[in-house]
């Protein structure tokens, strides 16, 4: 084990984790034996070419999916070992996501869009939370909107609310500003980055911009499956 | 050309992908519902008609006052149909010392030939069905001519110049039902044994019988041949004739089904137009990518008509089977309680399936279609780029059309069918309506509602039209089905009261009038309380409106035999209390002006005479006439004595005339029976509990039938929401993975799905218990004439269906979705 930063918790170990799926052609390997530590408060870039496997190991980490070997904990609690429920269990308390293609629940307001991870928690007052949170990010006039009424810029910080709402100890991002354009992807970025330094939340980003990959302050570079590149090491 | 090829290798492909088998699950379900419901419709209709037939244990009588001409019989066996032959005639029969007026019906081997005779060993005792008829030497005897005789099974009796043993007691034949004409107590007698008895000679009364059965196209035939050789004295009657009664329960029974058919047509156009437009809808980037690469939109057409083409026939195929097998397992459930097997079915069903699907499939599909092919091949660039939406006016077209087409087919009848369209849009705009409106209300709850129902009922206010029409499918379908089980309830309820303690079970008939006292004193000493003598005067009716009845002409045939048969009349200045007045007044009890008549609702319309007209009867060598003062309802099940004519008092007082009475005995009571037919040998007894028994037999039957074809239209039901919630599968299977990556359990994402579907079901229920509550007011009001009481069980029926089946078909929907696997949300945009 190595990169163990001082005082700093160990949000996620990765361990010799690898991914194998069965193809027509035989047995297929996404992901081989990978190892790295992230601490609390770190912000780490997954990068790497199509098809390297950050997305398989993006839905490791956040307990997703299930590896072929290895171990991953997450806030002590080695994801491998849980069944599906407690996995979401898990989730529910620790993980909040922010998707390149938003994923709001088209049914859900705005706020109940970001009142669902507050209610899944049994947090009291969700309402008010989420209220502060989309006031905090100047939704203040879109709460009771429906995803459709929104703007994707609108739409992706609503979904940023609802990743910071439940005060997660890491946040997911998955290709966050992909399908926005570049000023206002910029203005979404710096958004996340402030949230995750004022709650010191642990930010997990996979994605393809260089220049996004560089505002974090770890890079971690995949190809074809293994871990070639950790600018901690 | 290529077309043939593409349109089946992407058939092929996505049957193995299993991308169409919801469309084709939609069409055979829709094709399977109709079809078992026109097998089983057909069956059952063949089986109460055969029941109904009972009454005349066959399914045609020719009656004649001469010898049944052997031609009449060898047609028949021509054209492969069953015959027996019977005689009836009044005869004076001796036992011992006594003597009795008795009825001798005397048949051939083969009677009867629908129904049963039932026979017992002695008097009270166990009866059983006959197997045969009575051998040359023996007879079976009616229990109350045997009290009158003073005689038991296994004594012998006389008639003519002929000894008989009784061979067994006569407990029911199944033609025994009540005609005022011949009902003297029966002996039922070989056919061969008649001549022994030297009875019948040159001008003897006897009123010869031809019964005929067999497949209902021959009958048709059979009796069209037959009325060209109709002697004068001769009469063809069916069914239609046999009973006022029956005639209502199967009227009622075949307007149930064939409403139940059309229901579920409806029902199943609604699950095909869904799953159809999801078919299209999923089709529209491999046709922008065909037209990206140079398809013209003719090719699309073509390709995609086909490809609809494919997936009828094999709806169709599937349906057809699935049609069959359902009904005949139902059928052989059924068998037992149809009493022997059920008839074959038609082929006509098949028919049916075919034409159901192949109107249906492109009246539903071609807007999706017309939308389909206008698809702009940018798509393949910007996902985002849709397709102009058919207007709604053409979609509302082209389907009402397709309805129209199909029910016409099936109905035959313009002006119907325009009634049933009109209300069917008429109720279905209106449930829609309420259905949105129930969406808006329970839409405001999910604010007080944990994170599941909201998320659930979010859903249902998110497709709100989808789930209207789901509240609607199921609501219309829930409706009927409470209905019917409450209208079943109310009919036997209703059936149940005509045979509570007080209601008749027994006619006493052709008592004369100085007989009166007598008969009062022997009830009396038998703690009987007295019954009312009705007065009955034998007539023919000579003039309508001083036209001669034989020469006129009239609306319907049945209203030709009523003014040319022998009537029984009677007189009152009251009204009977089972009668209802629809038209003009009844006369006052102190009437005395010119002789005024009652005529029976339908004798009038039959007969084509209304309020005004004056009606001659010619009654004991003199003609008496009377003006109509009003037209009358007769509640035929009442089992009191009914009249097609009651005229005022004073028109008929001072003829000739008998009585009748009705009354109520319990078994321990029948000695009155010994003692009434000794003292009053003329008297005859008809006993009604076969008849009763047999109509109750008919009315249960049909209504466990309708309630069985109505799960059908629960089926169709199910199939609607099946595919509204199939076609919104792949969203709901997107939105599982996302909540559950957002740390939703399964449990909850299950109890989020499920407070959807209850919320749907229970709004179905609540729409099904108004509507049938309203329904079932107004036919307890107008058809039955029933005192409507509201039915708090019927309400609870509805909502807890509602809600189980609701949930249990959306659980059975979505359970796919709720598998999927949270990693999903990062692989699928």
């Amino acid at each position: 084990m190595s990169n163990i930063a001082p005082n700093k918790k160990n949000v996620l170990v990765i361990e010799n984790v690898s991914k194998v799926v069965t193809s027509p052609e035989g047995p297929l390997t996404i992901l081989s034996n990978i190892n790295f530590i992230v601490t609390q408060g770190e912000s780490v870039a997954i990068v790497g070419a199509s098809g390297a496997g950050k997305s398989t190991l993006l839905g490791l980490m956040a307990g997703l999916d299930i590896a072929s070997s290895g171990h991953i904990f997450l806030n002590d609690q080695d994801l491998t070992e849980m069944d599906e429920d407690q996995r979401a269990e898990v989730r529910a308390k620790n993980v909040g996501f922010v998707f390149q293609s938003f994923h709001l629940i088209p049914s859900l307001n705005a706020l109940e869009n970001v009142m669902l991870p507050l209610e899944l928690n049994n947090k009291k007052s969700a309402k008010r939370y989420a209220q502060n949170i989309l006031n905090q990010l100047g939704l203040k006039a879109r709460v009771q909107h429906y995803p459709h009424q929104l703007s994707g810029g609108e739409k992706q910080r609503v979904a940023i609310a609802r990743a910071f709402a439940a005060e997660p100890t890491i946040l997911f991002a998955d290709e966050p500003t992909g399908n926005l354009d570049t000023r206002t992807g910029e203005n979404i970025m710096n958004t996340m980055f402030e949230l995750n330094r004022n709650k010191q939340t642990t930010l997990i980003l996979v994605t393809h911009d260089a220049k996004l990959a560089s505002k974090c302050n770890r890079e971690i570079v995949l190809d074809a499956g293994s871990l070639i590149k950790d600018s901690n090491t | 050309m290529n077309a043939i090829k593409f349109a089946a290798r992407a058939f092929i492909r996505q049957l193995k992908s299993g991308e169409v088998l919801v469309l084709i699950a939609a069409i055979s379900l829709a094709v399977g519902a109709l079809t078992a419901v026109g097998f089983l419709t057909d069956r059952i209709s063949i089986s109460i008609e055969r029941q109904a037939n009972e009454l005349l244990a066959a399914d045609l009588r020719i009656r004649s006052a001469e010898a049944i001409p052997e031609d009449w019989i060898k047609t028949a066996s021509d054209m492969d149909l069953d015959s027996a032959l019977t005689q009836t005639f009044p005869t004076v029969v001796y036992a011992q010392d006594n003597t009795a007026l008795a009825t001798i019906k005397a048949v051939s081997t083969q009677y009867p030939l629908r129904g049963n005779v039932r026979i017992s060993e002695k008097q009270y005792g166990d009866e059983y069905i006959a197997n045969s008829i009575p051998d040359i030497n023996s007879v079976w005897v009616d229990g109350a001519l045997l009290s009158r005789l003073q005689v038991k099974v296994g004594d012998s009796i006389s008639i003519g110049n002929a000894d008989f043993k009784i061979g067994a007691v006569l407990r029911y034949r199944p033609d025994q039902a009540i005609g005022f004409a011949s009902l003297a107590p029966s002996i039922l007698m070989n056919i061969s044994a008649i001549v022994s008895t030297d009875l019948i000679n040159e001008g003897s009364r006897v009123n010869y019988s031809l019964l005929v059965a067999g497949e209902e196209p021959s009958i048709e035939k059979y009796t069209k041949d037959l009325e060209g050789m109709l002697t004068d004295s001769a009469r063809i009657s069916d069914r239609t004739d046999s009973n006022e009664r029956t005639n209502q329960a199967i009227n009622r029974a075949q307007q149930f089904l064939s409403m139940t058919a059309i229901i579920s047509i409806l029902l199943s156009a609604i699950a095909i137009a869904m799953s159809a437009r999801r078919f299209m809808r999923r089709r529209m980037d491999s046709v922008a990518l065909m037209k990206s690469l140079g398809a013209k939109k003719q090719f699309v057409v073509y390709v995609m008509t086909l490809q609809l083409t494919m997936i009828g026939l094999v709806g169709v195929f599937l349906g057809c089977l699935m049609g069959f097998v359902v009904e005949n397992s139902i059928s052989s459930m059924l068998a037992s309680l149809f009493a022997g097997d059920l008839p074959e079915p038609s082929l006509r069903p098949l028919k049916i399936g075919f034409l159901a699907a192949f109107i249906l499939l492109p009246g539903f599909a071609l807007p999706s279609l017309m939308q389909l092919s206008a698809t702009s091949p940018l798509r393949v660039l910007r996902k985002d780029s849709l397709p102009i939406p058919p207007s709604q006016f053409i979609v509302a077209v082209t389907a009402i059309s397709a309805i129209g087409l199909l029910l016409y087919y099936l109905i035959g009848d313009a002006y119907l069918l325009s009634i049933i369209l009109i209300g069917a849009i008429v109720i279905s705009g209106a449930l829609y309506l309420v259905g949105r409106l129930l969406i808006v209300l329970l839409s405001q709850l999910r604010g007080n509602l944990g994170v599941s129902w909201r998320y659930g009922l979010a859903n249902i206010a998110r497709r709100g039209r989808e789930s209207a029409i789901q509240i609607v499918a199921f609501g219309l379908g829930l409706t009927v089905l409470l209905l019917l089980s409450f209208i079943r309830n109310d009919l036997l309820i209703g059936w149940q009261e005509t045979l509570n303690e007080n209601t008749p079970n027994y006619f006493l008939i052709n008592i004369q009038p100085k007989e009166r006292a007598g008969v009062t004193n022997i009830f009396d000493e038998f703690d009987i309380a007295k019954p009312d003598f009705v007065p009955l005067v034998r007539a023919r009716m000579s003039l309508i409106n001083n036209e001669d009845v034989k020469s006129r002409s009239y609306p319907e045939e049945r209203g030709q035999w009523m003014a040319n048969r022998e009537a029984n009349l009677t007189w009152s200045n009251t009204i009977n209390a089972s009668n209802k007045i629809v038209e003009g007044e009844w006369w006052p009890e102190n009437y005395s002006g010119t002789p005024l008549v009652s005529v029976e609702e339908s004798a009038a319309i039959d007969m084509g005479v209304t309020i005004g007209d004056t009606l001659t009867f010619f009654v004991a060598g003199e003609n008496v006439q009377a003006t109509i003062a009003n037209i009358r309802q007769v509640d035929w099940n009442s089992f009191q004595p009914n009249f097609f004519m009651v005229f005022s008092s004073n028109a008929l007082e001072s003829s000739p005339m008998t009585f009748i009475t009705s009354l109520r005995l319990n078994n321990d009571q029948s000695d009155v029976f010994n003692k009434l037919l000794v003292s009053y040998p003329t008297i005859s007894v008809v006993d009604l509990e076969p008849i009763v028994q047999q109509i109750q037999q008919i009315i249960d039957k049909v209504s466990l039938a309708i309630q069985i074809v109505f799960i059908f239209t629960m089926a169709a039901g199910v199939t609607v929401l099946f595919s509204a919630v199939h076609s919104t599968i792949d969203e709901r299977r997107f939105e599982s993975a996302l909540l559950r990556a957002l740390g939703m359990k399964k449990s909850m994402v299950l109890l989020s799905l499920l407070s959807e579907f209850s919320a749907i079901g229970l709004a179905a229920g609540l729409l099904a218990a108004i509507g049938s509550s309203i329904l079932a007011w107004q036919i307890t009001d107008r058809l039955f004439d029933l005192q409507y009481a509201f039915n708090l069980f019927l309400w609870l029926q509805g909502l807890f269906g509602g809600w189980v089946l609701v949930c249990f078909s959306g659980y059975l929907a979505t359970r796919v979705a709720i598998k999927s696997s949270p990693i999903g949300v990062l692989r699928n945009n």
